[in-house]
């Protein structure tokens, strides 16, 4: 992995709430609280992976990426432009591409497939839009004499997600989002697609930022893991420190969740109970408190900071259990084993 | 459900408001002086501009907007050009024999409609249903004006069963509930009912069978409740959406009578709407669609409530 | 490199255009096509009065009064001017059919453009336009289309406004909703996120996924537009004597139901098979389209 320093995408304190409106008057009533500070760095060539229950605010941090939600607070920075000040929507749409889950739902179903793919690289006013198209579908491995005149339903759900991954490719991202962009395809057809994305990944040099619930389909693409609970950001790891280490518990639940392979490494550990809280009403704190079986007096009132485990250690957590001077009775132990 | 009929009622302030816009601007979009019908031809420029003054009209528009609407809140509607009499007088008695008409329409209409309808449904795909679905179409596509007059040509000339014309013998325009008043109700009824047998017939089908489709009748069957019990499930469900398309109606049959009541020369808001419009007595115009976009609105807001009650699934959306 | 060609179904190959599927199938409907096929006889005659050697439709006689048809010279009879109803009722299609359907032409572009805006934009712009529509629809069509045209008076000109101004708002409502379903796809977001401009967004993406259904709605109104336009003419506040018109023909015809009823009733006749023609062949095309309501 040729990672460098400097970071290609930062992300500071990002930030969404989306209003929820009722009553007589059709007031805002409360915000749903989306997103609420997210911060990380995704290096050159690096693959970050994000995962979380449904609703924890994956897929709306994806959408705030590439501005397709308008974010309330925060700063994105690509290549060390800020969004907004240095780079325009536009041109940073041209360097951070995204692909959906739906397969079907993201094709326009009046369109061919070379048109959909040529789209983009025409709006950029790119040379040769059908060419780069022709190219990239070769690339996916559906044969453009072939596949290009069609249109989405005359497509497997397989093949509609590469000519998905070409469409994001046809502009020469930086950065490609991936939100769930395998967790709706068939298990042997899901492994294709992972392989054509590591094999894109290194050919074109490119970033990926993987969305998903599937932890094993993660690990085996991320190079580093972005566990994220009600909005927030819990743990942030390298993908073999995390496995071996889960220092959040709502990581080590979230894990423990996870069915083994092995019969002999059969989890006994208990599972996570009941559904998150309300995001319009996150609990005061630590948000995870209220299903945290290490939760002490301190975790209701103070809201743990993101930081790194040790001093100068790549494993990032928020959890009182691991901060030393935060008056939880265990601090500084860790998660009991 | 008081808290749901609230909002709906805040809703429905900026509808009538609205209302009231476009009824004043009817005036402002008419061509002409709305004071020619009343100036004498030999009034003087001073006159003139002393009679505009007396009816606010040297006033920029909003200001008569706001005017004319404070007066209206007071129940105070202007005079009609023509007859000299308060609007409101003319527009309320005409617009009870209107009501009379439509619902003496909704009597004959939503019973059959809905039995036409129910029939369609639960024997989709048969002769029966393709039978009721050409009647409904050709029930929708009927110029009821026309049919009005084909009706009359039936009935009052060739076989003289029917009198064609007016509300009551010798152009009563007092309402009696005898049969000298009610024969001259039945063309004009029949008449305006035949649209809305169409489209509560095509409803109450689509309704029927997308229901019988569902499911929950097929669980039922399968509980083994008799083909009656499923029926009265059935009925139960589709009412909601039924009622609200049948209080609609009802409200476009006020607003549909004004055609009908010319054919037959009923006393109603309708045949009071052509007399306005033809002697250009604005202010009676105005009046008159104002009170029946207002009934209108009110009859929307009901049916909201009602659904409501009935469907407790709407509120929560 | 991987091979990835494992989950290639076969595929019938040449794709037909969407349109073209939807004329074969309206040809197989027989209902659709006897109505197109009458409607467009209609529109035909009316274009091409002139040149088909009809009787002067303007040309009265006093002694030829009300003349019943199959009188020789006069098919279908005189009107009570003494005119001959063949040639007006052929010429009379002109002004009907101009008026019945012109207005829904306008109010699908414009109802239409303003619906997809309402639709694509959402927001402050959605509720500005859509409480507007809300205030039109608190009237009953046939009750603003008398009353806008009553203000006005007669003309073709302000029976095209009014009854323009009838079906903005229905066609508006129906494109809102369609536009706001295709721009909650995600298609439209990759659309966007390939840093598109919201109008070509709207061209390429959004007008191709929402025209059809609109466009069936639009053709469902073309029946009531018909109704409503020769029922302005009917109560006078329509098209203007002399010119021929089906509604104002039956309104002039009235004072005839007891001489030769069957010849005042002939105007509604044409009103009537129009709007059947309409209905039926919107319901065909909605079918031919797939849409549901």
């Amino acid at each position: 992995m040729s990672a460098t320093d400097q970071p290609l995408l930062s992300v500071r304190d990002l930030k969404k709430h989306f209003p929820i409106k009722g009553g007589i008057l059709g007031r805002t009533q409360a915000m749903v609280q989306a997103v609420d500070g997210v911060s990380f760095d995704v290096r050159a060539g690096e693959t970050l992976g994000i995962v979380g229950e449904s609703g924890c605010g994956k897929s709306t941090t994806a959408k705030l990426l590439i501005g397709l939600v308008d974010r309330d607070e925060g700063d994105i920075e690509l290549g060390g432009k800020t969004l907004g000040r240095d780079i325009s929507l536009r041109a940073l749409r041209r360097d951070i591409q995204m692909v959906f889950q739906d397969s079907y739902a993201s094709l326009n179903p009046r369109m061919t497939i070379l048109d959909s793919i040529a789209f983009g690289a025409r709006v950029q006013g790119l040379d040769d839009p059908v060419g780069r198209a022709r190219r990239l579908m070769a690339r996916v491995g559906l044969d453009p004499d072939r596949f290009a005149g069609r249109y989405p339903h005359e497509l497997s759900g397989g093949q509609r997600q590469r000519i998905n991954i070409a469409r994001a490719l046809v502009m020469s991202p930086k950065v490609v989002v991936l939100d769930e962009a395998v967790s709706a395809l068939d298990k042997s057809v899901e492994a294709q697609v992972l392989n054509l994305l590591s094999d894109l990944r290194a050919e074109f040099g490119l970033t990926y930022i993987f969305i998903s619930h599937d932890l094993n389909v993660v690990r085996y693409i991320s190079d580093r893991i972005l566990v994220m609970y009600l909005g927030e950001v819990v743990e942030l790891a390298p993908v073999d420190m995390i496995w071996a280490e889960q220092a959040h518990p709502y990581t080590r639940s979230l894990f423990s969740a996870m069915p083994s392979m092995d019969p002999d490494n059969r989890t006994q550990k208990p599972p996570l109970t009941g559904d998150p809280p309300n995001p319009i009403d996150p609990p005061p704190g630590c948000r995870f408190h209220t299903r945290c079986a290490f939760a002490s007096d301190v975790c209701k009132t103070r809201h743990p900071v993101l930081g790194p485990m040790v001093q100068g250690s790549p494993h990032w957590v928020a959890c009182h259990l691991h901060d030393p001077a935060s008056g939880h009775p265990r601090a500084g132990q860790g998660v009991p084993a | 459900m008081l808290s749901y009929f609230l909002r709906r009622l805040i809703l429905v302030l900026p509808v009538a408001f609205g209302v009231s816009v476009v009824c004043f601007a009817l005036v402002q979009i008419a061509p002409g002086d709305p004071l020619t019908a009343i100036m004498p031809v030999d009034a003087t420029a001073e006159q003139q501009a002393a009679m505009r003054a007396a009816y606010g009209l040297d006033k920029p528009v909003p200001v008569q907007y706001l005017i004319w609407i404070s007066n209206l809140l007071q129940g105070e509607m202007g005079r009609s050009i023509a007859s000299g009499r308060p609007v409101a007088d003319e527009v309320f008695g005409a617009v009870g024999n209107s009501l009379l008409l439509a619902a003496a329409a909704a009597v004959i209409a939503f019973p059959i409609g809905t039995f036409l309808g129910f029939l369609a449904g639960y024997f989709r795909d048969t002769l029966l249903d393709r039978a009721v679905t050409a009647l409904s179409i050709t029930g929708v596509s009927v110029p009821n004006y026309w049919l009005g007059i084909v009706l009359v040509i039936i009935f009052s000339v060739n076989l003289g069963w029917l009198p064609s014309m007016g509300a009551g013998p010798g152009g009563s325009q007092d309402w009696q509930w005898d049969w000298a008043h009610m024969r001259h109700l039945v063309l004009p009824a029949v008449t305006l009912a035949v649209v809305p047998i169409g489209i509560v017939a095509r409803t109450v089908r689509a309704l029927a069978g997308d229901i019988l489709s569902m499911d929950f009748v097929t669980a039922l069957y399968a509980k083994g409740l008799s083909r009656g019990d499923v029926l009265r499930h059935v009925a139960r469900n589709a009412a909601a959406t039924a009622l609200s398309v049948m209080g609609l109606q009802l409200g476009y049959l006020l607003g549909g009578s004004i055609l009908i009541e010319t054919v037959f020369n009923w006393p109603g808001s309708g045949f009071l709407l052509s007399n306005a419009i033809f002697q250009r007595d604005l202010p009676l115009l105005q009046g008159t669609i104002l009170v029946l976009a207002m009934f209108f609105v009110g009859m929307n807001l009901i049916v909201d409530v009602a659904q409501a009650a009935i469907d407790p699934r709407i509120k929560r959306s | 490199m991987v091979q990835v060609i494992a989950d290639i179904p076969v595929v019938p190959p040449a794709q037909r255009g969407y349109w073209s599927g939807v004329l074969s199938r309206l040809k197989r409907d027989p209902v659709a096509m006897i109505c197109a096929v009458i409607l467009a006889a209609l529109v035909l005659s009316a274009a091409f009065a002139p040149w088909l050697g009809l009787a002067d439709p303007y040309q009265g006689s006093m002694i030829a009064r009300l003349a019943a048809p199959g009188t020789p010279g006069h098919l279908l009879g005189t009107d009570e001017q003494g005119r001959d109803m063949l040639s007006r009722l052929i010429y009379g299609g002109r002004l009907t059919l101009f008026i019945g359907l012109m207005p829904v032409v306008l109010a699908f572009f414009i109802g239409g453009t303003l619906g997809i805006i309402a639709g694509y934009v959402g927001g402050i712009t959605n509720t500005i336009i859509m409480r507007v529509v809300d205030v039109f629809f608190a009237f009953p069509s046939v009750l603003l289309a008398i009353a806008i045209s009553g203000a006005l008076g007669a003309g073709v000109l302000n029976s095209l406004v009014s009854l323009t101004i009838v079906f903005i708002p229905p066609v508006t409502r129906v494109a809102e909703a369609v536009t706001s379903g295709v721009r909650s796809l995600d298609y439209i977001d990759a659309a966007r996120a390939s840093g598109a401009n919201a109008l070509t967004v709207i061209r390429v993406h959004v007008i191709g996924n929402v025209l059809s259904p609109i466009f069936v709605y639009a053709t469902s109104l073309t029946s009531v537009c018909m109704i409503l336009a020769a029922g302005l003419s009917f109560l006078g506040i329509g098209v203007r004597p002399p010119e021929p018109e089906w509604g104002l023909m039956l309104n002039t015809l009235r004072s005839a139901i007891y001489v030769n009823p069957w010849l005042a009733a002939l105007p509604g006749v044409m009103i009537f098979a129009t709007s059947l023609c309409l209905n039926l062949l919107s319901d065909g095309l909605r079918s031919a389209m797939n849409v549901r309501d």
